[in-house]
Parts: structure tokens; sequence; C-alpha cells
């Protein structure tokens, strides 16, 4: 079995961004660039697969930037066996990317795409599910436990409330969540390796895709501040302020 | 000018959220109507009839509805999406599995948690973990949207007197099946629409120490949260996450004890009207986003608000 795995370069976790003053954005020059880290489980829940003899290849693709290519890097060096990146410096959005993955899904014949639940830039929620609805798939959000036998994957999902368990059948589309495992740290020997691993290119037009964004971001704003407050002495100064003057007690 | 709003139920009561997504509606403007998708859901049909701006509640009950299955929930939307301008769901787990599915059908953008409508197809929504505001708008003929439940305050859930009119439920995908669930079963109210939460951090050290805040959550009658560093470290579960990655909040009082205020934390909670921080150090950026800060060991202060309260 073949697993795809779709990786977003994305600004890095740790960095607190900043909105441009002109409000055409925020501003992404000379910040650290990352595995969207949902991406990261992803690759890694598939490179388990493939440990475990339930995948054969693990295939990693990323659409964006030239710079692109070190995020699928870092996907090889996890354990991804090669690297595609669909090449466009136009403004990607959701179903655009959807459209280019069910492209290469055709081409690549996976029978299981896992995805990272959302990607920590734009929080769209999206893509995941939209690859499912183009191929007609079966979906799985938001795993936290993914098993794959008999032409099915058993997936457990975090819901609201609690967990639930569904059964797919191949091929299927996995998004990840946080708790479905915990990356591995990435060796010096296996970056090495990750190096001489096949990454081929191609772009959106090659694969037939049209990625021009649907929808048009009018202005990026800061978010309104919040005022910090007081610090109280004790215990009983805070209750005071909780009844007297916040009144919610 | 129609709207259609996905109620969100577990086939006998409507949730709350249905009702803030239906707000929402309401900003937009025009005629709105609650799509019940569920089995023996008919009691929830009748809530959301209740529920004041709406005009008519379509009931598909069948089956396939169960058990909110992303294609066959997806497919019933798509039944009665052409009648639609807008069509929004609740941005809640289910909500948001199910609406890029129904988008993508449909060939348009989705648009993510909007948190404020600025007109038919203008919205507001948080990007870079609410670091930032887009303001996006949308092109398309149908406009698919999550709507960020505290992003508006929910309609009354009485007052309204909407026809419940059946329509023939989808027959299953049979792509995917049910298999089981687990929630937990709790007293305390939902973690989303809470009047009052009280989260813990990696401050509290471990699972055990977590109980410490139930007679605090108690007496406040508040739904308990975590942050994300105490659901990676195992002491809480996932679906107690408050932040960018789970849910987002907007009580009247949010305690956050030994949470040291990561942005991604913050994201989730930072619209709440009261917020309270105990942590033991006076650096830590909570204390830059909370109405009452505590500098204090949480083992000694947490049980004295308890027993204060």
């Amino acid at each position: 079995m073949k697993v795809l795995v779709p990786v977003k370069r994305v600004v890095d976790y740790n960095v607190k961004v900043r909105v441009k003053s002109d409000q055409t954005g925020v501003d992404i020059a000379n910040v650290k660039m990352s595995m969207n880290p949902f991406d990261e489980i992803a690759v890694e829940e598939a490179t388990r697969l493939k440990e475990k003899g339930s995948a054969a290849e693990v295939v990693a693709v990323s659409c964006g930037v030239a710079q692109c290519q070190e995020t699928l890097r870092t996907a090889m060096a996890i354990g991804a066996d090669r690297g595609i990146l669909v090449q466009t410096d136009a403004e990607l959005q959701p179903l655009a990317v959807a459209k280019i993955l069910k492209a290469l899904v055709e081409r690549e014949q996976p029978q299981l795409v896992i995805l990272g639940k959302q990607a920590i830039d734009d929080d769209a929620n999206q893509t995941g599910q939209m690859l499912a609805a183009l191929l007609d798939w079966p979906q799985a959000t938001y795993a936290s436990k993914v098993e794959v036998a008999d032409g099915k994957v058993t997936v457990t999902r975090e819901v609201d409330g609690g967990l639930e368990t569904l059964a797919l059948k191949l091929p299927a589309i996995v998004t990840t969540d946080l708790r479905l495992n915990e990356p591995r740290y990435v060796t010096l020997p296996n970056i090495m390796k990750a190096k001489k691993k096949p990454l081929d290119t191609v772009t959106p037009q090659d694969l037939g895709v049209d990625p021009a964004p649907r929808l048009k971001t009018l202005k990026v704003s800061e978010p309104p501040a919040r005022k910090a407050g007081i610090k109280v002495a004790d215990v009983a100064a805070l209750v005071d302020k909780l009844k007297n003057e916040a009144k919610v007690v | 000018m129609t709207i259609l709003v996905i109620a969100e139920h577990d086939n006998a009561e409507l949730k709350g959220a249905t009702l803030n997504a239906v707000a929402a509606a309401a900003q937009i403007g025009g005629d709105i109507h609650v799509l019940v998708a569920g089995s023996g859901a008919q009691a929830v049909a009748q809530q959301a009839a209740q529920a004041a701006s709406v005009s008519k509640v379509l009931l598909a009950d069948g089956a396939a509805l169960a058990d909110g299955l992303a294609e066959n929930i997806a497919a019933q939307v798509l039944a009665v999406a052409g009648n639609y301008s807008h069509i929004l769901f609740p941005a809640t787990a289910s909500g948001k599995n199910v609406a890029p599915r129904v988008a993508a059908k449909l060939d348009v953008a989705q648009i993510s948690d909007i948190t404020a409508v600025q007109s038919p197809d203008t919205f507001e929504r948080p990007i870079y973990a609410g670091n930032a505001i887009a303001t996006v708008q949308s092109a398309d003929p149908v406009k698919v949207i999550t709507v960020r439940t505290t992003g508006f305050d929910a309609v009354a859930a009485q007052g309204g007197s909407a026809a419940v009119e059946n329509i023939e439920a989808v027959a299953d995908s049979g792509l995917s099946s049910f298999v089981g669930r687990e929630l937990a079963q709790s007293d305390r109210p939902e973690l989303a629409g809470a009047r009052a939460v009280v989260s813990g951090g990696r401050g509290l050290g471990s699972a055990e120490n977590f109980k410490i805040l139930d007679p605090l959550a108690d007496k406040l009658g508040a739904a308990l949260g975590a942050s994300r560093a105490a659901v990676d470290a195992g002491y809480a579960p996932n679906d107690w996450q408050v932040g960018q990655t789970g849910k987002i909040v907007a009580p009247q009082l949010y305690v956050a004890v030994g949470i040291s205020g990561a942005i991604q934390h913050l994201a989730g909670m930072k619209d709440s009207k009261v917020i309270v921080a105990i942590n033991k150090d006076a650096e830590a950026p909570i204390f830059g986003v909370a109405d009452y800060g505590l500098v204090a060991d949480l083992f000694q202060a947490v049980p004295e608000l308890a027993a204060a309260l």
C-alpha cells in the first residue's frame, strides 16, 4: 500500500507573527519556517505504518514556493521515501490544494492519504475533507489512533466530549490530531540520507489545476488587544474582586 | 436570500452552538432555515422550530444519518443546497468535519471560523492562532461558512414558531461505518458553552494533581479545561484542550491555573469576560491578559479559593 502525505511549510510554531502596517497580511520575511506540526504527525504515522509492514511506500507532497523543498527533506528525514514539490508562487487556498492533491492521487494511486487536521497559519481545517469529497473517498478527521487491516482503516477520532471510532473502506483520507503520535527526533544521518532521496517537481498547470484563490483578503488587522489587569495580593483579595468588582461569583 | 444553518445535535437535544450559528445567519440577513439531519431526531426539530429567527426547519430522518458520518451528512446538505445563498455550520468538531466536504462538492471556497459578518459576502476570521484578523470576501455563488460560536451571542432558544418540513433522508454511502463512541460522563457543563471554566496547565504536574481543580469547579459550576501542554503531558483528556487547536471558549469567568499562557492557549480563551490567573511565576505571559493575577503556589491557592467562595 502506498501512503501519500501532504506537508505544508508554515511560520514556525514558536514565532509570534506581526501584522504588516499596510494591513495586507502578516510579515513573514526573515521569520523561521517549519513543517506544520500536524503534518509532522502525519509523516510520522505514515512512517510507522511502513515500519509495521502496513505500507510499502510513503510519498510526501508539498505545494508552494521552491523553499518547500526543505519541508519535503524534513519529511524524508522522518521517513518518507520520496517527495513531490508542486511548485508555484501563487497564493494557495485549501480548495486549490485539494484539487492539486486530487490530481496527484490519480497519478500516484495511493490507498491512504494522511494530512494534518489544520495548518497553523490560516487555521482553515479544510484540505483533507475537501480532498475526500473531490475523490468521493471516506474520511476520518482528527485521528488519535489509526489501524490498517483487511482493506479497511479503523480510526479513533477526537470529537467534542470524547472519542468515536469509524471504519473506512480503503482508499481513504485520514487527518491527524495531536495525540496520534509523537514525531521522532530527526537524526543527522537521516537528514543526510534524506538529501539523496528522489524529489520531483511539477507545477499546478502540469496537473491541469487552476490554483487561483477564491477568497479575496481585503485586509489583515491586529486583534483588539486585551489590557492586562492587576495583580492581587492574596486569595482573600481575589475573592473580594470577583464578588464586588467583576461580580462574576 | 435564504440561509441554511446545519443543526448540531445528538438526536435527542439541539446543541447550543446551533443558536450561535443562527445568530450569525441573522446578521447576514434573510430567511433562515435549519436542517436537522439525524435519526429519531423529531425532538431536535421541534427544539429548532422554537429558536428565534428561524422560519423553517427541515428534518431529514434516516438510519444513515444516526451517527453523523461526514459522507452521509454532506450528501444530505448537498441534496438541498441548491436553494440557499449561504450554508452555515457551527464550528464544532462535527461542523468542521462536514462543511469542507460540502464546499468542495459545490466547488466553492469555505470560510472557516467567522467571528464577524461585515456584509453578506464579507466576513472576519482569525488566522495565526488569533494573532491576526483577516477580512475576506467571497465571490462564490454559495457561501459555505463555519461559525465560531464565541463570536456571536446565541439567539433565544424559545419564542419562535417555525414549521417543520420532513424531507427525504439520503441513503448510506457505504464508504464508512460507525464502530463506537466513548463520551466522557460528566455532570459538569460542556466546555464550549460553560458560564465559567477552570483550566489547568503543566504547573499541575500530574493527572492526579488535576483533581485539585474539582472543588473549585464545583463551587463555580464550571467546566474543566486544560492547556495543550497539560494534554500533551497526559494530565488531562484531549477534549478539555482550550486553544488554537482545541476548543475556543469565551465564558463569563475563566480561571487559568498553572498555565503559562502560550499564544496558542491565549487564542482559545482571550475573549473571556473575566480572566483570573494563578501562577507562581510572576513573569508568566498569562498575567498579560488576566484581569486578576495571583502570584502564588497553586497547591495552596486553589483549595483556599474554593473554600472562600
